[in-house]
């Protein structure tokens, strides 16, 4: 359009330059620095986790539930993880513990992260009990990883997950230092930190995480707050639950039952 | 894979703080510890530390240009480091760095050109052609060399030694506070960690001091003073002992109070670190060096001046040893453990080549002295000839009587 328009008229003699003055070409200077600045700093923009259409964050606070006494420690929800963000080999966004305990000691482990399931083992001692525990990210309301981040490329959202910009992050690995729960790492594709993100690109859209969607025992539950008759709400309204490592105040929104004390 | 003993977190099996980040406070710690010691000079009038005062500031300066080589190496995202400066965040310890390293290069630059002010000019007068425009553009224009004028730089040196004291503090404290403030690490979260990282700073910049300065006198077929080697050894002694007592104080409050990390930190450090932690950070590195170091402080009078200088010398070598050794528990070590307070990774070894291998961190470490070659031959550290000796002293005593 403006081609056309420009071919139309004829060509005028260049206009004599008119002089700058100092005072316009500091003002210009100032803008010119000013945007250069906002155009780096962005907006925490959500990357490549596609939020679908029409959804209100503000209307959301999604909590986590995990019931240890359920876990039959079929990695299940380890393989969804891995297949539905495409976590590297090595690293885990989600991963099962076994604890074989007795009084006198206690055996823990978890092979590839329950990635295969848990082979047999021999203990030295008799076990008196022995149960799973699956971890992830806790998504903490007080977190120690959006604190550290340098650059502002952790963040929590508003329905309440901590989630990183990848587009942001410098890959200086201070929040993978920060996380009291081993919940981060340094991806070696991206080099960038990665963590659960309870799949938020599913749970905009109003399905579960993969990990919830094919956890055959119901160990692992999903729900909003905001709910009022959401059951995990209810749950950790009414029950007895407890979160990881409290002592550290970091208010884990993943809320557990039948805790042992064994399990840090 | 590294092997774990216990249960480590499956994500606690990588060290992803590697030995850039052994480096880094290796090589901020020269920058404060040198600075420390042109303080000594400028600040607190210590007569003795004037032929290594300038070496000193030369010194700081060259690693502070190369200081933040060993982050940009580690970043995984080197091409958004900036982003640190033009956008922190700024409850990160990290966000603060941009302004305490620009803050105190200022400080740096502006002290360099006050000291070596009147030389400039003088060089500038001198000289021809390309050489002149060169020294004229670091004159800044102005070629005043007026008693009035010199005793202007000497005060302002003072003054940037005033706020540059603090800030190259400021500068290395906050290096062991992004440590001291991990609450998840306890081999890392203690508020001794600015201080024990402090202190080994200026034990480092010390010892490097005491053999650049005789490397250089021997070099330059100078004497070596002997009050200069004996008020080094003495100073460093001062900072061996402080670090080595809050060293060891972190770890025997942990014992005493049976704290809940104390069974894998004590299983740390003797089993994965007991080479680099007991044998050369607390026996080679510290009690030898403790031990010659006595002798020189306290046997001055009986020594002669070659046995003081070599036993200095041996000393501050086991005490570079000794820093980076003690940079490298904490850093390695600390990522030895796992946050599950259940396991331990088998020791960290860094590739050879690479980004982040030992050839870089080599290279990075002979830098800083490719660096001050470089000072040297644009703005020589040792003044000229016995003629220009005197300099500041009658520069500066003619301007007091008029004052």
């Amino acid at each position: 359009m403006d081609e056309t328009e420009s071919d139309a008229r004829a060509p005028a003699p260049p206009p004599a330059p008119e002089p700058v003055g100092r005072r316009e070409f500091l003002a210009n200077a100032l803008r010119l620095g000013g945007g250069v600045l906002v155009f780096l700093s962005g907006a925490p923009a959500l990357g490549e986790d596609h939020v679908a259409e029409g959804y209100d964050w503000t209307q959301h606070r999604y909590a986590y539930l995990i019931d240890t006494e359920k876990c039959i420690g079929c990695g299940s929800c380890v393989r969804a993880c891995k297949a539905e963000n495409g976590v590297p080999d090595g690293f885990f966004r989600t991963w099962v513990e076994r604890y074989v305990v007795s009084p006198e000691a206690s055996h823990v482990d978890s092979p590839k992260g329950g990635l295969d399931g848990f082979p047999p083992i021999q203990t030295p001692f008799t076990p008196t009990k022995s149960f799973f525990v699956p971890k992830m990210c806790n998504h903490c309301k007080e977190t120690p990883c959006v604190q550290v981040c340098p650059v502002g490329a952790s963040y929590r959202t508003q329905d309440g997950l901590v989630l990183v910009d990848a587009e942001r992050c410098i890959g200086c690995g201070y929040c993978v230092q920060a996380c009291p729960y081993g919940s981060r790492f340094l991806s070696p594709t991206t080099h960038t930190a990665e963590k659960c993100t309870w799949c938020y690109h599913r749970v905009t859209k109003g399905l579960k995480p993969a990990c919830v969607e094919v956890c055959p025992t119901a160990t692992r539950q999903f729900g909003d707050m905001r709910r009022e008759d959401d059951p995990v709400r209810l749950a950790i309204a009414h029950g007895r639950v407890s979160v990881l490592q409290p002592h550290l105040l970091t208010e884990p929104q993943c809320f557990y039952l039948g805790l042992d004390k064994e399990v840090r | 894979m590294p092997e774990i003993s216990g249960y480590a977190f499956p994500n606690d099996v990588h060290v992803h703080w590697s030995l850039m980040i052994v480096m880094y406070p290796y090589i901020t710690g020269f920058v404060a510890g040198a600075f420390i010691v042109t303080a000594l000079y400028h600040l607190f009038g210590k007569k003795e530390f004037e032929p290594v005062a300038r070496l000193a500031l030369a010194t700081s300066f060259c690693f502070m240009a190369i200081a933040t080589f060993p982050l940009n190496l580690h970043l995984g995202h080197a091409e958004r480091a900036f982003n640190v400066v033009v956008t922190p965040h700024f409850s990160s310890a990290m966000a603060g760095f941009g302004l305490l390293y620009s803050g105190y290069f200022v400080i740096l630059l502006l002290e360099v050109w006050f000291v070596y002010r009147r030389e400039i000019i003088e060089t500038a007068r001198r000289s021809r052609g390309v050489k002149r425009a060169f020294y004229a553009a670091l004159a800044l224009g102005t070629y005043d060399t007026s008693p009035e004028a010199l005793e202007v730089d000497h005060r302002a040196v003072k003054l940037l030694s005033a706020f540059g004291l603090p800030a190259a503090c400021m500068l290395h404290g906050y290096v062991g506070f992004i440590f001291g403030g991990i609450k998840a690490n306890p081999w890392w979260s203690t508020p001794l960690m600015p201080v024990i990282f402090l202190l080994s700073a200026a034990v480092s910049g010390i010892a490097l001091l005491v053999l650049l300065y005789q490397v250089t006198a021997k070099l330059g077929r100078r004497p070596i003073e002997r009050e200069t080697v004996q008020a080094m050894a003495r100073w460093l002694w001062f900072f061996l002992i402080l670090t080595v007592t809050l060293e060891l104080l972190e770890i025997v409050l942990l014992a005493y109070e049976n704290s809940d990390a104390w069974h894998i930190i004590s299983q740390l450090l003797t089993t994965r670190l007991e080479f680099s932690f007991i044998s050369v950070q607390m026996i080679g590195g510290s009690l030898v060096p403790f031990i010659l170091l006595a002798i020189v402080v306290t046997m001055n009078a009986y020594l002669h001046d070659r046995v003081r200088n070599t036993l200095a010398s041996v000393a501050s070598l086991l005490l570079l040893v000794q820093v980076f050794s003690m940079r490298w528990n904490v850093v390695i070590g600390g990522q030895l453990l796992s946050k599950s307070f259940r396991g331990l990774r088998s020791g960290y070894q860094p590739s050879l080549f690479g980004r982040e291998g030992v050839i870089v961190a080599i290279a990075l470490f002979v830098l800083p002295f490719v660096l001050l070659w470089v000072f040297d031959r644009v703005l020589p550290i040792e003044r000229a000839a016995p003629p220009a000796e005197p300099s500041r002293e009658p520069a500066a005593e003619p301007a007091r009587r008029t004052a």
